[in-house]
């Protein structure tokens, strides 16, 4: 009875893609299969689950983060993006748009990872060099080893970026 | 992966974070950024039985001077030091520490408070902050108390903090326009964390001369060593390649590195007394662009 108090589910409110969700959560839920599981955003992969291969990559409260890292609990109050969150309707962001006319995804496992991450680095840094690009990127590993289309990508979202001052 | 079941209760000020670990004594921990704690929760090495989130306390964030102290809120991640532009001027050798961990997404969510409270053997940060002389300003509900990092980092994932203590501040003495700051790591290509590392502060007189030095080494013991013959072989000598070279070779002196799964305790020493030479001309080249002081 004790234990049932005290493991007792947690309320907690985010703003998904600006979609507000209120839940009950288990304490020991991780932000990443509230995603996939409660609100059914299955674009949030889980890779290595260990924090390593950010596959599980998305923005929280404007940063990018590792979500198998982060309990749901934590995010009580927080404003999440998704890759599910990126395009306008039909429009893909630039950068989901430069994976497909790169070939930025192999197999497709580590995309949304990568996508998200690349965004993030692109709302920091408009104009990053190559080295640039690969050091942000050494949070999300592909097995594929698909990394020169992956930059390439990067590279080629960054131009059209500049030239439409996209913003999300 | 889930952690063992355990209770949560979020924290809205420090006061209410101390009420609950008085609560629930040595069967609680505290949560900030969780990047040490939930990884190794998931892996079912922690199961405490109630996780007190203090990562939305108000007031324990940011990065500020006070007086001639660099003040860093606990809960400052690790992206924000890499980013500022008072850390990246003054002590510089803070920024390329913080800019090593981990990657891009750690770095955006894992805290420097939680970094040191976790005291991992091969974090970054204990071993800068050793070189740098910081500060910890740890509270309870007896008051608040300030304790020297030759004292905080007591071994294997163990610090002087109480299990009634809240970490809030990390404090260091800014170095003076003469001094200069550093630190090199050799990172495990895999993991990311520290093989073995060094960090330096190296303070200059007015003809060039070594007035001062800390020197630290990460990745030789349970914690940072202090290379202190090597700081003591710098002591009022001239910032010469060979001088800081003959220094550096005794950069492992005293320590008892144990042989591990990367690598020999012969090859870690070895490397100590490489990363501490990088470390020191480094800071020795930061601190002899600035004017000297008179």
């Amino acid at each position: 009875m004790a234990a049932e108090v005290e493991f007792a589910s947690v309320p907690i409110s985010v703003t998904v893609n600006g979609a507000k969700h209120e839940a009950a959560v288990e304490p020991r839920e991780l932000l990443v299969y509230f995603l996939r599981d409660r609100l059914a955003l299955t674009g949030t992969h889980v890779g290595c689950d260990t924090s390593q291969c950010g596959a599980c990559t998305i923005h929280l409260n404007g940063r990018a983060v590792k979500s198998c890292t982060i309990l749901a609990v934590q995010a009580d109050g927080a404003k999440i993006v998704t890759i599910e969150g990126l395009a306008r309707g039909e429009t893909l962001h630039p950068v989901q748009e430069a994976f497909r006319e790169k070939h930025g995804a192999q197999c497709g496992y580590c995309t949304p990872g990568m996508i998200m991450t690349a965004v993030d680095l692109l709302e920091k840094n408009a104009q990053p060099s190559e080295e640039e690009i690969r050091h942000a990127l050494e949070g999300n590993l592909c097995r594929c080893t698909g990394y020169v289309n992956i930059v390439a990508a990067i590279k080629w979202a960054a131009e059209q970026m500049r030239g439409r001052n996209v913003s999300r | 992966m889930f952690p063992a079941s355990f209770g949560y209760q979020a924290a809205r000020s420090v006061e209410e974070a101390l009420e609950l670990l008085t609560k629930y004594g040595e069967d609680a921990k505290l949560l900030a950024g969780g990047h040490s704690l939930i990884p190794a929760m998931k892996l079912r090495l922690a199961s405490p039985r109630y996780l007190i989130d203090i990562g939305r306390v108000p007031g324990l964030s940011g990065i500020r001077i006070d007086g001639d102290t660099l003040a860093i809120g606990a809960l400052t991640v690790h992206a924000d030091i890499v980013h500022s532009d008072l850390v990246r001027e003054r002590v510089p050798g803070l920024s390329d520490a913080a800019g090593v961990i981990g990657d891009v997404q750690v770095r955006n969510r894992g805290t420097i408070g939680g970094s040191v409270a976790h005291a991992d053997p091969a974090a970054d940060f204990p071993v800068i902050l050793t070189a740098l002389a910081a500060s910890f300003v740890a509270v309870s509900p007896s008051g608040r108390r300030t304790i020297s990092v030759d004292d905080f980092f007591v071994d294997f994932y163990t610090t002087a903090l109480a299990p009634n203590e809240v970490l809030t501040e990390i404090r260091l003495p800014l170095p003076p326009s003469s001094a200069g700051t550093a630190y090199h790591k050799m990172a495990h290509p895999a993991s990311g964390y520290v093989v073995v590392s060094a960090g330096a502060l190296l303070n200059r007189d007015s003809s060039g001369r070594c007035a001062s030095a800390r020197i630290a080494i990460g990745g030789l013991g349970s914690g940072p060593l202090r290379a202190k013959a090597a700081e003591a072989a710098l002591q009022g000598k001239s910032l010469a390649a060979e001088i800081i070279a003959a220094a550096a070779a005794k950069a492992g002196d005293g320590a008892n590195a144990d042989d591990d799964f990367y690598a020999s305790a012969e090859y870690k020493l070895h490397m100590a007394t490489v990363l501490a030479r990088r470390a020191m001309e480094q800071a020795n080249q930061r601190a002899s662009k600035k004017p000297a002081l008179s």
